[in-house]
């Protein structure tokens, strides 16, 4: 049990995907402008990013490693990730109309944002078991799901400021990126190893 | 829609951000006073420095935005930055730590996002945490408990004293004292009771800190400067955090009493967590984000890398702030359920 803690822990706050890791960016940068398409998008990655998680290490424990194909991991996790992402937009589409839409180019997209790809493949690269790597999915889209949401409050404010014309838009957005990224360092130290 | 107007004679609120500012600024003398009392001349010189700096980069970073110097540089509110940054460092810190820090703070964490009113984050703490990480060697050389003249003091802030100096001079804080005995399997009270850094509740000189800095903070509670739900949720969360886990092992976690009275808590608490403008703004908004950074406090001194945690936290709160607002909003009057 303290181990899954220690897991979400280390997953959300202390080596946070987005803000320490700088994986996921292009979702946590093209998606934060509003609070609600960021929080559909959070709700989505999580989905993608726990099944894709799972599916990954069983692809590998049961397909690649006993057929010793390990060179094909790569091209067989994005190919997991991809299905999981058209399933988890067909889902979307008939649930909810609106977040389709208003999701729209970005929900096809969380198959290439990096952070998905990259809990599949550190899953391997720490020889994580089956509940662990459905924890650490989990722990990183809850993670990329909490800075995700707080960046799009903080940049509704920011769009209300009186930001220098030279720094508005994604200048000012990198750079509050890089402040929280700072903040967050503040968790360093808290799970060893 | 129009706005109703009640008919004269109209009570005028007499507050202005300067007024609100000087007070601010008045209310941390007595903490000042204690340094001096304590540590000596070096933070009047980095007091002076500072404010000189900041004045220079809030003119600068106005001419180049194109608004009129004059009645921002009168507000004082790059002052109170540049005071509560340098009351965050070492008293004898090097000037280019100094000037590092107010530099990042009004160039960065306050004009880029359009100064006074508008950044997210408390400029002196995004200016703190900028030197805790690119600098811990200096920003932990925490001078011993001495008063040191004028004189001296000017010279190891300007003039790169050479580390045997250096050395002479500084000790470490008693917040890092206890948290390397503690890993040597010492318990909380042998470290407190056969050190001399350790007076009646924390460090010797940190406990006088922290009161002078509660006094400075009621007075502006008093004066309707700031509220009392940031710096009452904050340390009644710190202080609950310290008694559970103080009950659970004394041996090992340090009373609320110490983590009260230690490090920047009462600085933070009423000075720096209370800024209007980065902090949650609701009132029950309030209470939240107070809690949320008397926590992290908590979590960041006893299990985090770095020795004391209000910077981060009050930044990792700032983060919060817009979110909290989001879901805290008042009902507004004749609107919505009653329940």
């Amino acid at each position: 049990m303290t181990e899954f803690a220690l897991i979400l822990v280390s997953t959300v706050l202390v080596n946070n995907f987005v803000l320490v890791k700088f994986l996921g960016l292009c979702p946590f940068m093209g998606v934060s402008r509003k609070l609600e398409t960021a929080t559909g998008m959070a709700l989505a990655t999580t989905f993608v990013l726990t099944i894709s998680s799972i599916c990954s290490y069983l692809i590998n424990a049961y397909l690649l490693l006993p057929l010793e194909l390990e060179y094909l991991r790569t091209i067989a996790f994005i190919l997991a990730i991809a299905a999981v992402v058209q399933f988890t937009e067909m889902v979307v589409h008939k649930t909810s109309p609106m977040l389709y839409q208003v999701l729209g180019i970005f929900l096809p997209l969380i198959a290439t944002n990096c952070a998905v790809l990259g809990v599949a493949l550190l899953n391997v690269q720490q020889d994580l078991g089956f509940l662990q790597s459905a924890v650490y999915g989990f722990g990183a889209a809850v993670g990329f799901s909490l800075v995700l949401i707080l960046f799009a409050a903080l940049r509704e404010r920011i769009a209300a400021a009186d930001v220098p014309q030279a720094f508005r838009g994604p200048a000012i957005g990198l750079i509050t990126a890089g402040l929280m990224s700072m903040a967050f360092m503040g968790f360093s130290g808290l799970v060893k190893g | 829609m129009s706005l109703y107007t009640p008919s004269s004679p109209h009570m005028h609120a007499d507050t202005s951000i300067a007024q609100v500012m000087s007070k601010v600024l008045l209310a941390l003398l007595p903490g000042i006073a204690a340094y001096v009392w304590l540590f000596g001349w070096g933070i009047v010189v980095q007091l002076s420095f500072a404010t000189l700096l900041a004045l220079g980069a809030e003119a600068l970073m106005l001419r180049l935005r194109r608004r009129p110097l004059l009645p921002f540089l009168t507000d004082g509110s790059a002052i109170v930055t540049a005071w509560l940054l340098c009351l965050s460092i070492p008293p004898i810190a090097p000037w280019w730590i100094t000037a590092i820090g107010v530099l990042f703070a009004i160039v960065l964490a306050k004009h880029l996002y359009g100064g006074l009113g508008y950044n997210p984050f408390n400029p002196a703490m995004v200016g703190y945490a900028a030197l805790l990480i690119s600098f811990p060697a200096e920003m932990t050389a925490w001078q011993a408990p001495q008063p040191l003249d004028l004189a001296q003091a000017a010279s190891l802030i300007f003039l790169a004293p050479p580390r045997e100096v250096l050395d002479a001079v500084t000790s470490a804080t008693p917040m890092d004292f206890l948290r390397t005995q503690l890993g040597l399997d010492k318990t909380v009270d042998e470290v407190i009771a056969h050190s001399p850094l350790f007076g009646y509740l924390a460090g010797k000189t940190q406990e006088i800190l922290n009161l002078m800095f509660l006094l400075g903070g009621l007075w502006l509670i008093k004066q309707r400067i700031i509220g009392w739900q940031i710096p009452v949720a904050m340390l009644a969360s710190l202080a609950i955090m310290a008694a559970v886990f103080h009950l659970y092992d004394p041996e090992r976690f340090a009373s609320p009493a110490f983590h009260l009275a230690s490090g920047a808590v009462m600085l933070g608490a009423f000075f720096i967590a209370t800024d209007p403008v980065s902090a949650s703004t609701t009132p029950r908004g309030r209470l939240i984000y107070g809690a949320g950074i008397g926590i992290l406090v908590y979590v960041i001194r006893t299990w985090g890398g770095y020795p004391d945690g209000v910077a981060f936290a009050v930044l990792l709160l700032n983060i919060c702030a817009p979110t909290i607002d989001y879901y805290t909003k008042p009902r507004v009057f004749g609107h919505g359920d009653k329940d």
